[in-house]
């Protein structure tokens, strides 16, 4: 992108919202199996939060608080959850993703209510670096010519 | 909903795509898109879909458009060479 300075009112106004989209998104994401929205919408808000960061803060700055570095990890942990999740489920005698058998010491009803939340934590987890990083390819200097 | 408002929004709709398909400038074109999200989010959400609603105002109206305008932001409208 080019080099432009930072303009201080688009910066602090991106400062002051960004971390209220987060808690939205994060919002979003754990209240997702009984109320609309879910994993990927919040893992959508969460990204946008990151987004408006980095649009605001040019260059290095912006990678301050989420660096592009943790953007494959992220995603493929998000990836693991959801899968690690439907496993457990395989691994102590059901069926991949039937919350009924997962092993928490609780009614069938509040494991079910538990397994869903920790899917929808995998989907937003993915859903959200993997937007971040594709923003940061469309953004990367490179040319192939 | 009223079907009167519901025709309005819905004559909206399409105008805000025959705009999009035609504008020449490309910035003109995005915003046209994401205004045409917001209001398709809102048709859903009184359709009684909250979720589909909500997933279009957020993907629709909030990457998208940020995506569009980094993509125009970095092509250019005449080729170099």
């Amino acid at each position: 992108m080019k080099e432009a300075e930072n303009n201080p009112i688009v910066s602090l106004i991106a400062s002051i919202v960004s971390p209220f989209i987060m808690l939205f998104g994060l919002y979003v994401i754990f209240h997702g199996h009984y109320s609309p929205g879910g994993g990927f919408q919040g893992g959508t808000l969460m990204a946008a939060s990151i987004i408006l960061i980095r649009l605001a803060h040019s260059g290095q700055t912006g990678q301050l608080q989420f660096p592009a570095t943790l953007n494959t990890p992220l995603g493929s942990l998000g990836v693991l959850i959801y899968y690690g999740t439907g496993l457990a489920a395989l691994w102590w005698g059901g069926q991949f993703l039937n919350y009924a058998y997962l092993p928490l010491a609780q009614a069938i009803s509040w494991r079910r209510s538990w397994g869903i939340l920790m899917v929808e934590i995998g989907v937003g987890l993915a859903v959200m670096a993997i937007l971040v990083s594709i923003f940061d390819d469309l953004l990367e200097d490179n040319s192939y010519d | 909903m009223h079907w009167e408002l519901e025709l309005v929004f819905f004559s909206i709709l399409i105008i805000l795509a025959l705009v999009a398909l035609t504008v020449r400038n490309l910035l003109t074109a995005v915003v046209m898109l994401n205004v045409f999200s917001f209001l398709s989010a809102l048709l859903y959400v009184v359709m009684g879909a909250v979720d589909v609603g909500f997933t279009e105002a957020v993907v629709g109206g909030g990457i998208t458009g940020v995506f569009l305008v980094v993509l125009i932001f970095k092509t250019t409208r005449r080729s170099v060479d």
